[in-house]
């Protein structure tokens, strides 16, 4: 034995998100991508559940899972792709992706190995936990958050403005 | 008895409640199915379904056997993994709100407190609307999966339908938390025992969430993405037996679920009138707050299926002004006179 019921269930969501996040890279098909994507989406929220984060982890579900990934599938759908249909890209183009997706992985690694990163304290925080985070939000980071909300409202302006061109 | 540091009690307590919550809501969804076309019989003066047993009670069954034995076709060009993913997402997401869902204030069995709770979490209406937003998937899923042009009409017009009539139905949700200041569906109940039900503060809000609730189950006046004359049968043409079945009884079962919340969440849930007066014992009352809940719902119900008898179906485009021109302005609207009014009240 000497593993918590705590242990055991972040073993097993953590299997999954890594196998579901594979697959998202993996998969040929894009719809079978978003659907193995929706999927790490839920494995995360399990995981800030675990946390106690009970707030975060239900809208991480609904704006990602419920909102956006709907589109993603929506879009996905629509626009109908086949293999065979599929313009088949060059070989350099593989090269190419391969060569930065590996400097991406050089770079994050040593700044993973250059951050200070303390170990995380195994005490229980209520901190995600609806209230708390609401205080924290409205009272000692106001400004920033108003701040994102105009953000947001001038994205949606550019949406309509986008929209109304025709 | 604890072992891995859980009470296993516990456990047992809540598999059983879990259990008779999931039962309930199948025989429920299993008899709407009759309630319906009883209804629509009354209401357009025929008997209805009257041979199967006495009353034709045992239609529902007769149906179900039939959707069991008949022929199960999977198209060939279709994804067979998504095309059978697609009911059962419908399925699991319909009997998942429930949980949160207080369907009694708690009984004392053998000096130990049960409540009629499966879990009582501090995000209960938030989880709500987690799990409503990801009944789209089955919808989606299925009528992709498919191979259908129509299906995926259908599937698109369900996505589109469903996100639109979430908005409002979230907006009228805040303006009901700013009154309570409570998540927790059960602390919303206390609240309503203790005062007047929460529709005679939020009439408006009510009538926002009541018909979003049509839209999100997919009911009449907004079947649109089952609407037979223009999709041959909508989302689910190219199923058969019980993964036909499976979507066909996941509208009803939502039904039932959307029926419960409402009633859970302006019309007091399992609180009735006098329930703290009468002098009984506390476990009999509890029994009453649930069969008070039970008729509440089934009232709802019984509105839900009026309403897909009398009012037509509306057109694609009535449907998306509708939600986006009229409910999310009302609803913000709504929440605006309801954030003043608490704010004249505090000062």
């Amino acid at each position: 034995m000497g593993m918590s019921i705590q242990q055991i269930i972040f073993m097993v969501l953590s299997v999954i998100s890594l196998v579901s996040a594979l697959g998202v890279v993996l998969s040929k098909n894009p719809v079978t991508s978003v659907l193995c994507l929706i999927v790490t989406f839920f494995t995360i929220a399990g995981h800030y559940i675990m946390m106690n984060a009970q707030f975060l982890a239900v809208v991480h579900i609904i704006v990602y899972a419920g909102a956006i990934m709907v589109l993603f599938l929506y879009v996905m759908m629509l626009m109908n792709l086949n293999a065979e249909l599929e313009p088949q890209k060059r070989n350099w183009l593989k090269y190419a992706g391969a060569i930065s997706g590996g400097a991406l992985m050089v770079v994050l690694v040593a700044a993973l190995r250059d951050a200070s990163m303390p170990a995380l304290s195994s005490q229980p925080t209520d901190i995600g936990l609806i209230k708390n985070l609401g205080q924290l939000l409205f009272k000692q980071y106001v400004v920033p958050f108003e701040v994102s909300s105009i953000l947001f409202l001038s994205a949606m302006v550019g949406a309509v403005v986008i929209g109304k061109k025709d | 008895m604890t072992l891995l540091s859980i009470d296993w009690f516990f456990i047992i307590e809540k598999v059983l409640l879990i259990s008779v919550v999931l039962v309930l809501s199948l025989v429920v969804a299993m008899y709407s199915t009759w309630g319906e076309r009883k209804v629509a019989a009354w209401i357009q003066d025929r008997l209805g379904p009257n041979r199967a047993g006495p009353m034709g009670l045992l239609q529902p069954l007769a149906d179900g056997g039939k959707l069991f034995f008949k022929e199960e076709i999977i198209p060939t060009n279709s994804s067979r993994f998504l095309f059978i993913l697609g009911p059962s997402i419908a399925m699991m997401v319909a009997c998942m709100t429930s949980a949160v869902i207080p369907w009694g204030d708690t009984l004392v069995i053998a000096g130990r407190p049960v409540s009629l709770q499966i879990a009582d979490v501090n995000i209960g209406i938030l989880f709500i609307f987690g799990v409503v937003s990801m009944g789209v998937y089955g919808i989606m899923i299925g009528g992709w999966a498919s191979n259908n042009k129509f299906s995926l009409l259908a599937s698109v017009r369900a996505a589109s339908q469903i996100i639109s009539y979430e908005l409002p139905m979230g907006l009228a949700l805040i303006a009901l938390l700013m009154l309570t200041g409570s998540l927790s569906l059960k602390d919303i109940v206390e609240q309503q025992r203790h005062s007047l039900w929460n529709v005679c503060y939020q009439p408006l809000g009510f009538f926002i969430f009541l018909v979003c609730a049509f839209a999100e189950c997919n009911r009449a006046p907004f079947d649109l993405p089952e609407a037979e004359n223009e999709l041959n049968g909508g989302y689910h043409l190219e199923y058969s037996s019980m993964k036909l079945g499976f979507f066909l009884f996941a509208e009803y079962i939502n039904m039932f679920i959307s029926s419960a919340l409402i009633a859970t969440m302006y019309f007091g849930g399992y609180a009735f009138p006098y329930m703290d007066s009468l002098g009984l014992d506390p476990n009999v009352v509890t029994i009453l707050g649930f069969v008070a809940l039970f008729i509440k719902t089934l009232c709802f119900i019984f509105f839900f299926m009026w309403v897909r008898w009398t009012v037509p179906r509306f057109r694609y485009d009535q449907l998306m002004r509708l939600g986006w021109k009229v409910m999310i302005p009302l609803a913000l609207a709504n929440m605006l006179i309801t954030g003043a009014l608490i704010l004249a009240r505090q000062h």
